[in-house]
């Protein structure tokens, strides 16, 4: 089941920015999964309008059989992309993952692990090839997200 | 006093601070001891019954508390805590 913007009350619509080179590399981050799920991590500043400086993939360390469907990523690769974000003087700002013959939104699945600090960019990969890329924020009630605006550089 | 290190992701909860020297013998109550320094924590990550969102983790030096003795690991002076975002999901 997706979980779209739908909102009891309203929130501040927020944006990420994000310059085209890197959107392209998350395209071909989700394609060279395809058809698992690829996920990697957003390192930025937590200016306003957040800005994505760099992205870090990560290998999706669920089991094979259900890579087609779901990601995690293993808690060493979380220190490790949280300890080279800082030597650079970023933080990490969110997360990336990919939607396998799948629409760029989040699902309930995703509902259930999001973090409300983070920015989930989701790309939606059709047939091998990477179609659309949505970001979202989890509100602050965490029981939606709502749709960032992707403003690309 | 064992230590909790926390991500870039959280310091805004912590003030900026990434190392915090806490009190406790064991997890339940060096998080407590943090909680009681940054409240702030406490109402993002804890459920009224004190368990832990999903949305977060916690590794004591290299291995995940659930795979030791989750809350009541029993810590030693020296430990390192580290409290992690959960990144889990899919379609």
């Amino acid at each position: 089941m997706e979980v779209g913007a739908g909102l009891s009350r309203p929130y501040k619509k927020t944006v990420l920015k994000i310059s085209q080179e890197l959107l392209k590399k998350i395209h071909l981050l989700g394609e060279k999964a395809y058809p698992e799920e690829g996920v990697g991590f957003l390192f930025g500043t937590e200016a306003d309008p957040r800005q994505v400086l760099s992205i870090y993939p990560v290998a999706n360390a669920r089991e094979k059989e259900v890579r087609h469907n779901r990601y995690t990523v293993a808690p060493q690769d979380i220190i490790r992309a949280d300890e080279d974000a800082e030597k650079i003087g970023l933080n990490i700002i969110g997360v990336f993952h990919s939607h396998p013959d799948h629409p760029s939104k989040p699902s309930e699945f995703d509902l259930k692990w999001a973090a409300p600090y983070f920015s989930y960019i989701i790309t939606s990969v059709q047939n091998g090839k990477a179609t659309e890329s949505r970001s979202w924020r989890l509100n602050e009630d965490r029981n939606a997200f709502i749709e960032e605006g992707i403003e690309s550089l | 006093m064992p230590t909790i290190k926390i991500p870039t992701t959280l310091r805004h909860y912590t003030e900026g601070k990434s190392d915090i020297l806490v009190e406790g013998k064991n997890v339940a109550e060096a998080l407590d001891s943090l909680c009681q320094k940054y409240p702030s924590l406490k109402k993002n990550f804890f459920r009224k019954e004190g368990l832990l969102e999903a949305s977060i983790q916690i590794v004591l030096n290299k291995n995940l508390i659930n795979d030791l003795q989750g809350n009541q690991t029993p810590l030693k002076e020296n430990d390192i805590l580290r409290i992690l975002p959960t990144i889990a999901g899919g379609k």
